[in-house]
């Protein structure tokens, strides 16, 4: 749905392909700029309902621009979607039923926030699971590390002796 | 050795996901509307003097519906495929031209009513498939892309095949292509006209 801006390639002087660009980009952020300031907003603006709608479009993922939220994304499809809340919360629907309604036309895609269900349990429990599973595993590790470890046996006597020996002879001037 | 195969299979494992993940892609997503009835609508043809379309009218058949506009460079890139298609007469293809009036259509500081946004999306369509061919036995105009929004829709072109019963039974997002065409769409229609009879 994104409009491209594609010129014909070698047709032009290298110069005039400049110019037409230029010409194009200028024509296009001048259209971008018009187009918002000329267009209507055909609801009240209730802040209450501005509100409720900026709140469940933070939760709700523009389809056009994945990585954006509804709330945030100037695609055109997110402004219809966004006057489609609007609707629906001017009928008094309330949050979960809008993002239910949401949900049943494009999908759990839509859902910032998956809901929580067997087939997204994985999503949601599988850190948790990383988590102790490693855990457990550095334990049993640390566990065999240290059963493996002999103790050292205590000096005798005579290798007492021996010892203090050499640490006294290294002292010696 | 034993203590390097082990995370070698993991890594291996995680190389394995990884691979899969990049071939898969990422504007594909699964429509919670296959398996259920197709949204019903009515809306106004290109045919002025027709009456509005509905999906309701295409009971005890298969058929596609095709999600379209002038100002879609895709759609000019799968419509060859559907002109052809629509000429072997397998089934009837519907043109759901999804807002076709865009905001730089119009004259600006101009209110244009829903009627003159009518005619002027019958001109503009109606000359592009003169252009191009016209494979539609109906194009149905959502100017407002309402009935868009209940189709899931997110990207034009889009295509859906619907059963006798009106069951939606695929949607594919994005450009048509002969492989689709052949591999997935083909088979169901046959598989779908065999069950209804």
């Amino acid at each position: 749905m994104h409009r491209r801006l594609t010129l014909p390639q070698g047709l032009f002087h290298p110069q005039l392909h400049r110019l037409l660009l230029g010409i194009s980009l200028a024509a296009a952020l001048l259209t971008s700029t018009l187009s918002t300031a000329g267009e209507a907003q055909p609801m009240a603006k209730d802040p209450q309902v501005e509100q409720r709608l900026n709140h469940i479009s933070e939760e709700l993922r523009c389809l056009v621009c994945q990585n954006e939220s509804l709330a945030s994304s100037r695609a055109e499809l997110a402004n219809d979607l966004r006057e489609e809340v609007r609707k629906l919360i001017v009928d008094g629907m309330d949050d979960a039923t809008i993002k239910t309604y949401l949900v049943d036309r494009y999908g759990d895609f839509v859902l910032y926030r998956p809901t929580v269900k067997p087939l997204t349990w994985v999503l949601w429990f599988g850190p948790f699971l990383a988590l102790v599973l490693g855990i457990a595993g550095m334990m049993l590790y640390l566990r065999a590390r240290r059963a493996a470890q002999v103790p050292a046996a205590p000096l005798t006597d005579t290798q007492r002796q021996k010892v203090n020996a050499i640490l006294n002879a290294g002292d010696a001037p | 050795m034993k203590k390097f195969l082990i995370p070698f299979g993991l890594f291996m494992v995680l190389i394995a996901f990884l691979a899969i993940g990049l071939k898969r892609d990422p504007k594909e997503i699964p429509s919670p509307l296959v398996g259920r009835v197709a949204p019903a609508f009515e809306l106004a043809t290109l045919d002025p003097a027709a009456p509005p379309f509905s999906p309701q009218r295409m009971r005890g058949q298969v058929w596609m519906l095709n999600v379209w506009a002038t100002w879609c460079v895709a759609c000019r890139q799968e419509h060859p495929l559907l002109v052809a298609f629509s000429r072997a007469n397998q089934l009837p293809i519907v043109g759901l031209n999804y807002k076709e009036v865009q905001v730089q259509d119009r004259p600006q500081g101009v209110a244009v009513d829903a009627e003159g946004q009518l005619a002027l999306a019958r001109q503009k369509g109606g000359t592009w498939l003169q252009r191009y061919g016209n494979p539609y036995v109906a194009t149905a105009f959502d100017l407002d892309g309402r009935v868009g929004i209940n189709y899931g829709v997110y990207g034009v072109p889009e295509t859906y095949l619907i059963d006798q019963a009106g069951v939606i039974r695929y949607k594919q997002i994005g450009v048509l292509t002969p492989e689709i065409l052949q591999d997935r769409i083909l088979p169901l229609v046959k598989q779908l006209t065999a069950a209804g009879g």
